[in-house]
């Protein structure tokens, strides 16, 4: 029987009520006393230089308190990239300055020059179409392979490239590599897009910064995935503020996928201008804003070579990938097609020889950076994309020729040729498991009847995995990464035994208010409602390096974890004291302190009372107070992974692709709430699907965005994706985190695309049309274009 | 500036605004009522749903001058009269037809709007009335969930769709 509380429980969601009535507190929804309204004139050509800005008449237009420029933070830091990357030739990333607003010249459509503050947003607005900036147009760089031959136009003149760094993964390896292919009985090469992506939380980016003039204090209202990160990036990098004098809340976000994990140069504007005008300062981004600023997703070129025997076993790997950074390195950007992408191109298989070369490359385009799954999900497209294609090749069946090279479950740890140390998976369960749910034995008959009504119907599988739980401190500060990716808690025991859990994750649609409350219930034995979780506010929180990378339960969750162990300690302790026996002989169960062997017993509520009412504490043994802080990193990354079946229906005749079927079985590990698990799967999935047959940001040859709202950018729609089936039985727990945990949050938008566009070239070719790749967005016009090739 | 008086949620308001407020601009900006959201700035995302004397409208698609008069009704009044979730409400809660929220008022208003005008829609007519409506969450699967599972409560005691 189910459970209905703690772990394994699918708890309601307790922040559902104020979301469903209205409650919920955006930081669009926050007015602050005497807030006035910033607007950014934003760059309408992809390259240009700045001439000049005359600010006169926008300063003279009504309600109009300040204009600043790119001249106003000239002499403050730039916003960091968070990862050095080394290329092979041992030279460090090239790494330019960003600076809040453009100084010299502007870089992209949408690069921001210059912002005016006002009482009201319509006049800051208004006062923005007033602004007269002389701003040269130059050429603009927009394809990577251009911008890399091309050393005379370059987007970053002070670095004297395009290219930011030429990497590979792992030299060592690119010999063996090399002679595996040389030797090897059968290749088979793809080139494929990975198409480029606007993340498109439904929440517009806001920030509203206040300064206090009287203490020195700034506050920062912001839609932030991590405010600690925000705090430490603005404090310590662009502004000099020091962490005492700066607090960062994130309260309810609408959505994140990545795009608001970084921090961007709107919030040190609202600061600083708040500073100069000594009043607070809001800004609230539009959709048409958030389309040129927002980092966007993926974007990388590949070629990917696989190498196997005439019986389908994999021998080698070998890709080259141009990966797009955009006019600006955002924060993790550098690091999203090298350590997050680089080093899983082993998949679940056990291929003997990767080798993996990324050219990260600038261009006049809006910056790209980590969007759910972020390197993940462009590893696993190109290595599901080319083996379903060998698998053609060689005749074999696309089951099988996933199931012979699979890792096997008595090889765990297994350490990859791309130096991950996989702890503990069963690939073939879940692949059995898909075949299952997926009802894939009576595809065949489903099959025959698309025909009868004069569809192809095809079937695509992808085999998934990923490292999350981000990340082993040790290991990514030895890959150049510049901060520490641990996490904190603090659990404070109130005196009526009630309890307060602080964490470092920040909820933007998780549910981690449910499900950290289920965690701590479970440990300690009490009811979920006598916990509340506290989040998103540098204040009120000890330290957190939020939520991304499918993190916050296997890294922020161990650290809750880890602090209530310290909370059983102490209040072990208490209870001993209380009932005058050897702490040792204490037993802690279900919520009970008992003294073994014996009646005495005491509930964790007397034990609480007893903590803030301390009469008679041997002081010297025992302090008053039951709170505890724990801070945890991981020994590991996490590999969650899984099968997804596909099926779809092809129209010959237009090219239209339907989604008829999709089925993901998947092994997080161990599962804290089922429902929200599910939930969290049902979305990336169809985000994959709207990746996959949909969603393209596209730039003209000028740089200029085609896709600037939900008019031109296609985002799924509850029609264009079907009802899942999800299944997570098959776990095999994490064995270096005190949850068992693996992380759910990226695996859909990983797994599906691959599994959909192997089911359109599935259809294709049952309908004896030799079409063998065809890039995403998989739409209607691509499809019919080749089908008509391929005539 | 024109004074609009308006029924909202049953109450009667009252404001002054230019000839270019938007609806959803005076109900958020005007009278605080910052249940409902704005998720674009083309009408197509529908975050900002709400009812004009019965029938969905999009709030960010209509001035506020034009609704004198009016009855209009937002998510904040949805709720059941004893502030506990209406029916269409809890069925979002138990199916896990939300994530983040914000996409979700405009879900709940439209909703409420597709059951009022057929009380027991398949799953092929939910998804083609939620076209206006986008969530980046939950991949409709949950929303469509609650949907079916509040049209089944509404039939099943039909007092609870009054």
């Amino acid at each position: 029987m189910p459970k209905d509380s703690g772990i394994g429980a699918s708890s309601k969601r307790r922040e559902d009520v104020r979301f469903l009535t209205g409650k919920g507190k955006y930081t669009a929804d926050i007015s602050v006393k005497d807030q006035t309204f910033a607007a950014f004139a934003r760059s309408s050509v992809a390259h240009g230089r700045i001439n000049s800005i005359d600010i006169a008449a926008a300063e003279a237009m009504p309600g109009v308190l300040a204009v600043l420029t790119g001249e106003d933070f000239a002499e403050v830091g730039g916003n960091p990239a968070g990862w050095l990357i080394t290329s092979r030739d041992g030279e460090p990333m090239k790494e330019p300055k960003r600076s809040p607003l453009a100084i010299g010249k502007v870089r992209h459509v949408g690069d921001a020059y210059a912002a005016v503050i006002a009482e009201t947003a319509a006049q800051a607005r208004d006062a923005v179409e007033a602004l007269d900036a002389d701003i040269e147009e130059l050429d603009a760089i927009v394809d990577m392979s251009e911008a890399i031959e091309n050393s005379d136009n370059l987007v970053h003149d002070e670095i004297g490239t395009n290219l930011c760094y030429d990497w590979g993964w792992i030299e060592d390896n690119k010999a063996a590599v090399d002679a595996a292919f040389e030797s090897a009985p059968h290749v088979t090469s793809l080139e494929l897009v990975n198409n480029r992506l606007s993340p498109n939380a439904m929440e517009p980016r806001v920030s509203i910064g206040d300064y206090d003039a009287s203490t020195g204090d700034y506050t920062l209202h912001t839609t932030s995935q991590n405010p600690h990160v925000t705090r430490l990036l603005i404090g310590a990098f662009v502004m000099g503020i020091p962490e005492n004098k700066l607090t960062v809340i994130a309260p309810d976000v609408g959505g994140g996928f990545g795009s608001k994990i970084y921090h961007y140069g709107e919030e040190a504007v609202v600061l600083a201008a708040s500073k100069k005008i000594n009043r607070p300062v809001k800004w609230v981004c539009d959709r048409s804003e958030a389309f040129v600023t927002d980092a966007h997703g993926r974007d990388h070129v590949t070629k990917i070579e696989l190498a196997t025997d005439k019986e389908g076993n994999f021998l080698a790997v070998r890709t080259e990938t141009q990966a797009n950074m955009g006019a600006y390195l955002s924060n993790f950007a550098t690091v999203t097609p090298t350590f997050l992408h680089g080093t899983l191109m082993a998949g679940p298989y056990k291929t003997p020889h990767v080798y993996v070369n990324v050219k990260a490359v600038f261009t006049n385009t809006v910056p790209v950076d980590a969007y759910r799954g972020a390197g993940r999900p462009e590893a696993t497209y190109s290595l599901e994309r080319v083996i379903d294609k060998c698998a053609r090749e060689l005749g074999i069946d696309q089951l099988e020729i996933r199931r012979k090279n699979f890792i096997q479950p008595d090889q765990f740890p297994y350490t990859t040729p791309v130096a991950l140390v996989y702890d503990t998976g069963d690939y073939d369960a879940t692949l059995d498991k898909v075949a299952e749910i997926g009802d894939l034995a009576g595809f065949a008959a489903r099959r025959e009847a698309s025909e009868a009504k004069g569809k192809l119907r095809g079937l695509g599988i992808s085999t998934w995995i990923e490292a999350c739980g981000i990340a082993p401190s040790a290991l990514v500060g030895q890959l150049g990464a510049r901060v520490g990716l641990f996490d904190a808690a603090t659990v404070r025991v109130n005196a009526t035994g009630s309890l307060a859990v602080m964490t470092g994750a920040h909820s933007h649609g998780q549910g981690h208010e449910t499900v950290f409350a289920q965690v701590v219930a479970e440990k300690l034995g009490i009811a979920e409602e006598q916990i509340e979780i506290v989040h998103g506010d540098t204040s009120k929180i000890p330290f957190g390096m939020g939520s991304y990378g499918s993190r916050s339960l296997a890294v922020c969750g161990s650290a809750i974890v880890r602090a209530t162990e310290k909370i059983i300690a102490k209040a072990t302790k208490i209870a001993a004291h209380m009932m005058e026996a050897d702490a040792a002989d204490v037993v802690f169960e279900n919520g009970n302190f008992t003294v073994a062997g014996t009646d005495k017993s005491k509930s964790f509520g007397d034990v609480a009372l007893c903590a803030y009412v301390p009469h008679n504490f041997p002081h010297e043994e025992l302090e008053p107070g039951l709170e505890e802080s724990a801070f945890y990193d991981p020994a590991n990354f996490t590999y969650p992974a899984g099968a997804y079946a596909c099926e779809v229906e092809v129209d010959p005749d237009t090219g239209e692709v339907d989604v008829v079927g999709f089925a993901a079985a998947d092994d997080f590990g161990n599962v804290i709430n089922p429902m929200v698990v599910n939930g969290q799967v049902h979305g990336g999935v169809g985000q994959g699907i709207g990746q996959a047959l949909m969603e393209c940001v596209v730039h003209d040859g000028n740089g200029q965005p085609l896709t600037g709202s939900y008019m031109d950018y296609a985002m799924p729609r509850a029609n264009d994706v079907p009802s899942y089936v999800v299944d997570h039985s098959c776990q095999t727990p994490c064995t270096h985190n005190p949850l068992g945990v693996k992380g759910c949050g990226e695996a859909g938008a990983i797994g599906s695309p691959p599994a959909v566009v192997n089911a359109v070239i599935d259809a294709l070719q049952s309908g004896g049309i030799n079409v063998t790749h065809v890039d995403m967005p998989v739409s209607p016009s691509r499809v019919w274009n080749a089908i008509q090739a391929a005539k | 500036m024109p004074d609009i008086n308006l029924t909202l949620n049953g109450q009667a308001v009252s404001g002054t605004v230019e000839n270019r407020t938007l609806l959803v601009d005076f109900l958020r900006e005007g009278l605080g009522k910052t249940g409902t959201h704005v998720g674009c700035d083309t009408g197509q995302c529908g975050a900002c749903v709400v009812h004009v004397d019965g029938v969905s409208v999009k709030s960010c698609n209509v001035f506020a001058v034009e609704l004198d008069g009016s009855k209009v009704t937002t998510i904040e009044g949805m709720a059941n009269a004893d502030g506990s979730l209406g029916v269409i409400q809890q069925a979002f809660q138990d199916h896990h037809g939300l994530q983040c929220g914000f996409c979700t008022p405009g879900m709940v208003m439209t909703a409420a709007a597709l059951l009022k005008e057929n009380s027991d829609p398949s799953e092929a007519e939910i998804r083609e009335y939620l076209d206006g409506n986008i969530c980046r969450c939950t991949g409709y699967h949950n929303i469509v969930k609650s949907i079916q599972a509040a049209a089944a409560e509404m039939n099943a005691s039909p007092v609870a769709a009054e």
